[in-house]
């Protein structure tokens, strides 16, 4: 009886942790995939690409490529309830590399994800005060001006590049680290360090949070954005479709990178998370949910993205003119306010056609509101400069602040527990977690040493260093990693054992739309993908925008090159992840071949069964 | 240069000369105020619609012109009172030449943003302690019932091992009475 009650406890320690229920999973996987760039890469690409026509090859990739590895991932995730090493080293031993790539990938990412929060948290701790800092330029030493190179672009930028970021010069001047983010990104990390502390059972409470809350404020930004004057020409120009963009190959190879970034496919996160799921369970239905949701939040969140973008495009031009206005009325001691918004035009052609030669003196600056709606910003600008400029021009400027800074944070928020879940799962399952660790001791470990090596990301060039690691280690690495992962599932797996578990799992066979892109259309897209975005790259040397006030077109970003040690750099973090692929294959067959000369050379039958239970 | 309409709406004045005659009176003070006595003569030309108009100001007695620093000096140090005795400010009363006074930000001497830090984080370290004494009690908690299965598995063994020393010893008696 004894010997019983100590199996049945051994099964009880040794259970695989669980989610409490289906809404936590979803939620989690949902807000993994939604992330940052819903809200900040992908109005920017509608923007550019011609507004409405873009959604035609965004939901074509979805279609064709999105769902099926989305789908592939969360079915061998639950069938093989492993993380991503298990999960590859059960289909081939050959394929543990891919599981080890998933696992460094996700860790590089993890590191200058959380510093992105880190920038986030800043802003958020600063959006507490009355007026807003990034509204006025700081004043000089003797209280006569404003600081020059304030006065030169805005406050706005000022208050990014100088006192937020403290920016270098170039990526060779390192700096010293910043005292203040420091204290950012330390408290990104505890953020993430107590959501993340229990592993699944504490991230699945977290998430009712995370993955909900954007949403409402979205709503909120929505119904306000909707209300401010110039969100319809905001609207209008977002989603005028322009379909000649359709023909250039360009737009098409943006929305499938867009689309495969979007989903984090190929971090092992998703595999990480399907694995924790009873086996008897809809993963179809799921990939569905999923995917659609991720998309329709990209969707969802341009409106009032674009809305907000067209109010601050309304209120530059309305600046402008208003200048004009003003130079026109003291040039010509017109009476104040005579002129108007609305009767500028009949003012402008009299005074031109009676006094040309003054008002060319003037250098009125010509007012166009296209220009203002063309400037266009992704990413950190449309974050933290173009949307914080629009703020500070709604009433009630800290709360939408506060309110947009806490979206961005719990976005980002559970995009890193993916990351984490990618690395913390393959680690829990190769047991190479000593058993007399806590979990929660190891959970701690892993964010102190990924705090550790993120500091770099404070320093002064850490910005350079930052765009670095997202152009280098989140792009090209995924995409192979995907390839291969696909291939594996269908040609080394075996696609019929693949639509037996699914059938076991899901009680229904996967349809030909299933069959079709996981066999050719899928793999096929990741390649193509994969080469343009190589050849596209390797094209020009690469260069980066660096913020220098000394620079003669100042406020113009300079555009440098990468000097040779950073570029060295810049490849090794691209073949880093992807290098274990072929290194713990090759090691592999080495071990393989061993046996099999040994076997060869001992014609002994004794020692052949000795071998041959070894193999196994 | 004044720009009435803009600072005032609905409520603005007309210009007028009663408000040129304030105006004049205004300065005077400002020179007065500076050189502590000498009234001086306010002399007003160039008025436009816009309005704004060119002045200068006169010694009382010699009729010369005072320096334009003198009256910069001056005007600067009693911006405040002209500007309220027109209800304006200094981007809507212009002296051209003058640079209107930059406010002083209001610097509090802890920066907000370390308030809301320290909130933040302090919530938060007191969450992760929380958890940590809550698994470790747990963990504590469990260790003791499994030591309580062990330490009965323990005395069960024990009897067991009693019995075949009660039965060695039986033995050794037998063959120590036979003796």
């Amino acid at each position: 009886m004894d010997k019983e009650a100590e199996s049945a406890e051994q099964k009880e320690s040794t259970e695989r942790p669980k989610w409490d229920n289906k809404v936590q999973y979803l939620l989690t996987c949902i807000g993994f995939a939604v992330g940052l760039g819903n809200v900040w890469r992908f109005p920017y690409l509608c923007q550019i690409y011609g507004g409405g026509a873009f959604l035609i090859p965004y939901l074509i990739a979805l279609v064709l490529e999105g769902l099926p590895l989305l789908h592939m991932e969360l079915a061998i995730g639950q069938r093989l309830r492993m993380g991503s090493v298990g999960v590859w080293n059960s289909i081939s031993p050959y394929l543990g590399g891919l599981g080890v790539a998933s696992l460094v990938v996700s860790f590089l990412v993890g590191l200058f994800y959380n510093m992105i929060l880190a920038w986030v948290l800043w802003y958020f701790f600063h959006s507490f005060q009355s007026p807003l800092p990034w509204r006025d330029c700081p004043l000089n030493l003797n209280h006569t001006g404003y600081v020059t190179e304030c006065e030169k672009t805005s406050s706005v930028n000022y208050f990014w590049y100088r006192e937020t970021l403290n920016i270098t010069p170039d990526i060779q001047t390192s700096g010293s680290l910043q005292w203040w983010l420091v204290l950012c990104l330390a408290s990104a990390w505890c953020l993430v360090y107590i959501c993340f502390i229990r592993g699944i059972e504490t991230i699945g409470k977290a998430t009712y949070v995370t993955a909900t809350f954007p949403y409402l404020v979205l709503t909120i930004f929505l119904v306000r954005a909707l209300t401010l004057s110039g969100a319809a020409d905001g609207l209008i120009y977002l989603f005028t479709p322009n379909w000649e963009t359709l023909k250039n190959p360009q737009v098409w190879l943006d929305a499938a990178t867009q689309i495969f970034f979007s989903l984090s496919l190929a971090f092992g996160g998703l595999i990480a998370f399907s694995s924790y799921n009873p086996q008897k369970n809809d993963c179809e239905r799921d990939a569905v949910i999923v995917g659609c949701v991720n998309s329709f939040t990209s969707i969802y969140a341009s409106i009032p993205i674009f809305a907000i973008l067209g109010f601050k495009a309304n209120e530059d031009y309305n600046d402008c003119r208003n200048w004009n206005i003003l130079t026109l009325t003291n040039a010509f001691n017109i009476g104040d306010e005579n002129i108007t918004l609305e009767n500028y035009d009949d003012w402008f052609h009299y005074l031109n056609t009676t006094n040309p030669s003054v008002v060319e003196s003037l250098d009125l600056k010509t007012c166009n509101l296209q220009t203002f709606l063309d400037q266009s910003a992704s990413g950190t600008g449309l974050a933290f400069i173009v949307f914080t400029e629009a703020v500070i021009k709604m009433p009630g400027s800290q709360v939408w602040a506060v309110l947009f800074f806490i979206m961005l944070f719990s976005l980002g928020l559970s995009s890193m527990f993916g990351n984490l879940e990618g690395v913390l799962t393959p680690l829990l399952d190769l047991h190479m977690v000593p058993l007399w660790i806590p979990k929660e001791i190891f959970t701690g470990l892993m964010c102190l040493t990924s705090f550790a090596v993120a500091l770099i990301f404070t320093m002064g060039s850490g910005n350079y260093w930052l765009e670095i690691f997202n152009s280098y280690v989140g792009s090209v690495p995924l995409l192979i990693i995907a390839f291969f992962e696909i291939i594996s599932v269908v040609y080394i797996y075996g696609i019929n054992r693949f639509n037996d578990d699914i059938e076991w799992m899901t009680g229904r066979r996967p349809n030909l739309y299933w069959q079709v892109t996981w066999r050719f259309i899928s793999p096929f897209m990741l390649f193509v993908v994969f080469v343009a975005y190589v050849v596209i790259s390797a094209k020009q040397r690469p260069t980066y925008n660096a913020w220098n006030p000394d620079y003669v077109h100042f406020p113009l970003a300079e555009v440098l090159h990468y000097p040779e040690w950073v570029f060295a750099i810049c490849v090794l973090l691209c073949t880093l992840p992807v290098i274990s692929i072929p290194l713990v294959a090759g090691y592999k067959f080495s071990g393989f071949l061993k046996k099999y000369i040994m076997n060869r050379h001992n014609q002994n039958p004794y020692a052949n069964e000795l071998t041959n239970d070894v193999e196994l | 240069r004044l720009s009435i309409k803009t600072a005032l709406g609905e409520n603005a004045y007309v210009w007028n000369d009663n408000e040129m005659f304030l105006f004049r009176a205004t300065l005077a003070f400002a020179m007065t105020k500076q050189f502590d006595g000498q009234v001086s003569d306010i002399i007003v030309c160039n008025q436009t619609a816009r309005v704004s108009f060119w002045f200068v100001v006169t010694y009382p007695h010699n009729k010369t012109l005072v320096d334009k620093q003198v009256v910069e000096r001056a005007v600067r140090k009693s911006r405040n009172r002209i500007n309220s005795a027109f209800l304006l400010s200094d981007t809507t009363l212009e002296f051209i030449g003058i640079p209107p006074t930059l406010a002083t930000p209001v610097n509090p001497s802890t920066p907000t943003w370390l308030i809301v830090f320290g909130v933040v984080m302090g919530a938060v370290c007191a969450g992760i302690i929380v958890v940590l004494v809550v698994s470790l009690v747990q963990r504590k908690r469990k260790k003791n019932e499994t030591n309580e299965d062990t330490q009965v598995k323990t005395v069960e063994n024990g009897a067991a091992r009693d019995g075949v020393y009660y039965m060695s010893f039986s033995e050794d008696e037998s063959s120590v009475t036979q003796m």
